[in-house]
């Protein structure tokens, strides 16, 4: 991202609930935010499949994956790619969790979320972690070329046990 | 994403070349067959003789073994040599043969090569002997915010500058052990 493009969308913030949404995981198949209720949820909104190789932030989270689900943890994947280019992505990178089509109408729960980048065409590279209650407990907006890695992550979902809002137990 | 800072102090466990004392410490994380690690490894090696005594250098595991399917028997590789204190060793010939290949077969000619009893590494890494090691270093990497390889960290922070280039990389280095100095 330029430095000339300062322009950020606003995402939504912590307490607030998370705006429930039906998509594509599959050209056959459809999830609901609502569907994990009782359970956490991490959202990764992310520009495109296909951006980058080794730093991938994808390929990074999917390894991942067994830590999150050991703090009771799904995670979903979220870009405004098609189910046909989700299925080709996934296989090629043997990814483990649901990548999620905001195609149509392009953007949709991404603008929903105020994670979209209107100027692009494409979702920001925005992180939400949601509780088991379906409310927003953390977001975050990284630079659109920057992987943010899974520290924030991961902090956010030990909170919520803390607290005891995230899984039920 | 956080602050940029290395979350877990270097130990006992770690694998460190240079004086615990030197005034800059080089942690990089990485995976042994990541192409950017393999880079990385002689502009590293030209860093370490350039800094001398001044530098101690930490490797920790960092394998995306989703991408890179062959990195995480090949850093139990390297672990079932440091059991046997040939740590370094292992890690330069891993690094220099990446191309050649790090099928278990290539890991145990490389052992062999060294004087190792490959039989032996190539049961450890069966027997899944020094995994615990490995995904301990990995998620230790995920806490420091390392989201891909070789991610180095000077001085317990993260280091986003320019590593390609041995001269440059080695004077940002220099830098630091002068800011150690002042303090």
């Amino acid at each position: 991202m330029s430095p000339a493009a300062p322009h950020h969308a606003v995402l939504l913030a912590p307490g607030t609930p998370a705006p429930d949404f039906t998509l594509h995981a599959t050209p056959d198949q459809t999830l609901s935010l609502e569907e994990f209720r009782g359970r956490a949820v991490i959202l990764a909104f992310y520009p495109a499949d296909w951006s980058a190789v080794c730093g991938d932030q994808m390929a990074l989270y999917n390894q991942i994956l067994p830590e999150f689900r050991k703090l009771g943890a799904e995670l979903l994947g979220i870009s405004v790619d098609g189910v046909w280019c989700h299925a080709a992505y996934a296989a090629e990178k043997h990814i483990h969790f649901p990548l999620l089509a905001d195609f149509e109408p392009k953007g949709a729960v991404a603008r929903q979320y105020g994670a979209y980048r209107e100027q692009d065409g494409y979702c920001e590279r925005a992180l939400f972690v949601i509780d088991a209650e379906g409310v927003i407990r953390w977001s975050y907006c990284s630079p659109v070329g920057v992987n943010p890695g899974a520290d924030g992550i991961l902090e956010a979902l030990e909170g919520l046990q803390t607290t005891g809002a995230g899984a039920a137990s | 994403m956080s602050a940029g800072r290395l979350s877990v102090p270097i130990g006992e466990r770690d694998h460190a070349a240079g004086p615990a004392d030197a005034p800059v410490t080089l942690v990089e994380y990485g995976d042994y067959e990541c192409p950017h690690c393999a880079r990385a490894h002689p502009v590293v090696a030209r860093v370490r003789e350039s800094l001398g005594s001044t530098l101690r250098f930490v490797f920790r595991h960092f394998p995306l073994t989703e991408v890179h399917p062959h990195a995480e028997h090949a850093a139990e590789a390297a672990e079932s040599a440091a059991a046997r204190g040939r740590f370094w060793e292992m890690h330069d010939s891993i690094y220099a043969h990446q191309r050649d290949g790090l099928e278990d077969d290539d890991l145990a000619e490389y052992a062999a090569a060294l004087g190792l009893d490959a039989g032996e590494m190539l049961a450890e890494i069966e027997d899944e002997a020094h995994i615990e090691r490995v995904k301990a270093d990995f998620m230790g990497g995920v806490r420091s915010g390392v989201n891909g390889t070789p991610t180095f960290f000077v001085n317990g922070v993260r280091f986003d500058g320019d590593w390609t280039d041995a001269g440059a990389f080695a004077a940002a280095l220099r830098d630091a052990a002068a800011g150690a100095g002042r303090r």
